[in-house]
């Protein structure tokens, strides 16, 4: 494999995820094989030494979740990777790293489920991976990557995101993205100013305070405090990390909303729309939490018609309809996941035809 | 006047919220020690388990993760791979490494990680009161054992000493108790031996420490320090089970 430079190199989306990650600093990985995302541990195990770094393929996805959480509270970047049936046991230590303030990042090549399920792409671990998988009332910000490129670029982005909040990050992906080759830009590390890690365990230095990375809050008043600290950081998340894009939207009277691999077919589904007359246009969130309400909800104000599209039987359908303006219509078109049921750009085109045709009405 | 006697450095000028009679604080003061002795105060990170000892970092003056139950010697794993120039020790009960953590803990002794693991065994879940846990000798009534251990229906107590003994990475494996000075003095020299093996980065390390619960074993104080010598000794022998240094 190339070592990431400005070149363009033809990679595997999940590849994309390893070099960015080493681009990023990250040095320390820990894991546990599961199809669709093992060229991660694959192509890491072979780099990370090389670099000085550490590799170690775990016990288990619970062992891998506690050794990034043994890692980053020392202060240094690391990241671990799964898909459904290892992140629903990865939730445990995710829930771990929320209440200590822990950054990491947590590869999901989504597989289709519930149970041992299939390896087709699904998205249908969307409500698993924005209203925090694990207990105790929490959030993490989650990445949502459409293309090779993105997968690359959104790997990057999440070190520094998780770095500046202190909030675990999720790139939230799916086995065709993880599979698929693209030819991509390495991007070099962006500058980026962080914030310095002056909570980490070192060793308790002579007139240092001594550091203690914890989630256990017993006193009077101590845990409804985290919280509200909490819950603060996460609204100024929601304020200044929103991502989105959005594809002839100005004058459009459907708005088509997707997500990862859907949006790609979407997209080709709403130039196929457009040739056909329609005004149709997409609105593509990238980050999941914090999830694009006001975006939404300003395109609602203009287009009274959605229609969301996924790769489940309707998740993110909740967050667009919590977000648009009262009134607005807001479809839904999705299949399960599972062997045989990716949509089709015709597929999802007759749809989108079916719900712009009965607007018109 | 002179100071003889004195708390070590690495402890606070604390009162614990341990039970009378409980054997953490003479084994919390015995890991001092030999962190002390060892000059390793200030590259110590400790990892805390859940139970009990979740309050290490309330009296240790030392850098500590909490860990998950049953997960610390993956975090421990987490620690010294990313900074191997630290020492990092565990410190854990029976439950947390016998039952919900087995995974964990036998993983990272064979992977022989440069940790070093203190597990204190007193056959029952402390904080959570009392319930059986999987040292829990056979016949002995716990909150959720009313009837006693029963071998066909629970199994037998899990002698972890011995059972990590067996593994390659394992460098050192002991067991030893806090009931009297004579074995205080012993468990001292054991747990520094352990701590030495890791700052000599000769593998995993780890000291089975046998332990009153005089609450939860519904005894007084001295009654429960003679049960370790009367039924815990002979169900857990003492002694060092693994040596590499003397291989």
């Amino acid at each position: 494999m190339k070592k990431p430079t400005s070149d363009r190199v033809f990679v595997k989306g999940n590849e994309a995820v390893a070099m960015a990650a080493i681009e990023a600093g990250c040095r320390y990985y820990f894991g546990y094989p599961i199809t669709p995302q093992s060229e991660i541990p694959e192509y890491l195990s072979r780099e990370l030494p090389r670099l000085g770094g550490e590799f170690i393929q775990a016990e288990s996805e619970i062992a891998s979740i506690n050794m990034l959480l043994g890692a980053a509270a020392t202060g240094v970047r690391c990241m671990t990777s799964s898909s459904g049936p290892g992140i629903s046991l990865k939730q445990e230590g995710i829930s771990y790293l929320a209440g200590a303030e822990l950054p990491g990042v947590i590869v999901d090549i989504m597989r289709s489920g519930p149970g041992l399920g299939g390896i087709d792409p699904s998205q249908a671990d969307y409500w698993q991976a924005t209203r925090g998988g694990g207990h105790g009332g929490y959030r993490i910000i989650v990445l949502a990557p459409a293309s090779v490129q993105e997968m690359y670029d959104l790997t990057m982005l999440a070190f520094d995101l998780s770095d500046s909040y202190r909030i675990p990050v999720m790139v939230l992906a799916d086995a065709m993205i993880g599979q698929m080759k693209e030819s991509i830009v390495c991007r070099p590390r962006p500058a980026a100013e962080l914030p310095a890690k002056s909570w980490a365990v070192r060793g308790r230095q002579e007139g240092q305070p001594q550091n203690v990375v914890r989630s256990l809050h017993l006193g009077d008043g101590e845990m409804e405090a985290f919280h509200w600290q909490m819950q603060a950081r996460y609204c100024l998340v929601a304020e200044k990390e929103c991502r989105w894009q959005e594809h002839r939207t100005d004058d459009a009277e459907l708005i088509v909303t997707a997500f990862g691999s859907t949006a790609r077919i979407a997209h080709t589904a709403v130039e196929m729309a457009r040739e056909a007359g329609m005004a149709v246009g997409l609105m593509r969130p990238v980050t999941l939490f914090p999830f694009p309400s006001d975006a939404c909800r300003k395109l609602s104000e203009r287009c009274g018609r959605f229609l969301v599209m996924e790769l489940s039987t309707g998740q993110m359908v909740d967050d667009v309809r919590l977000a648009v303006r009262c009134g607005t219509s807001v479809d839904f078109y999705g299949r399960p996941p599972g062997a045989g049921s990716l949509p089709t750009p015709e597929e999802l085109f007759e749809q989108i035809g079916r719900v712009y045709r009965a607007g018109a009405l | 006047m002179k100071l003889i006697f004195g708390r070590p450095q690495s402890l606070k000028d604390m009162e614990t919220h341990f039970c009378p009679g409980c054997h953490h604080g003479i084994t919390h003061r015995l890991v001092a020690e030999a962190i002390d002795a060892h000059g390793l105060r200030s590259s110590t990170i400790g990892v805390a388990s859940v139970g009990c000892s979740v309050f290490l970092y309330n009296y240790f003056d030392i850098d500590v993760v909490e860990s998950p139950h049953g997960r610390a010697p993956a975090v421990a794993t987490g620690v010294k791979r990313a900074r191997p120039d630290r020492f990092v020790f565990t410190y854990q009960g029976d439950g947390d490494l016998a039952a919900i953590g087995t995974a964990e803990i036998i993983h990272a002794a064979n992977r022989g990680e440069d940790i070093s693991v203190i597990f204190v065994n007193n056959t029952t879940y402390g904080m959570t009161g009392g319930q059986m846990a999987p040292t829990t000798m056979i016949g002995q009534k716990t909150s959720t054992t009313p009837y006693g251990r029963n071998r066909d229906k629970e199994g037998g107590p899990i002698r972890m000493a011995e059972l990590l003994a067996q593994l390659d990475g394992v460098a050192y494996s002991a067991r030893v108790a806090v009931n009297s000075p004579k074995n205080v003095i012993q468990a001292g020299k054991v747990i520094s031996t352990a701590f030495r093996y890791q700052a000599e980065g000769r593998g995993f390390s780890f000291v089975e420490v046998l332990a009153a619960c005089p609450t939860n074993w519904g005894m007084q104080p001295l009654k429960a320090n003679a049960r370790v010598a009367d039924e815990m000794i002979p169900c857990f022998p003492l002694g060092v089970c693994k040596n590499t240094a003397e291989l």
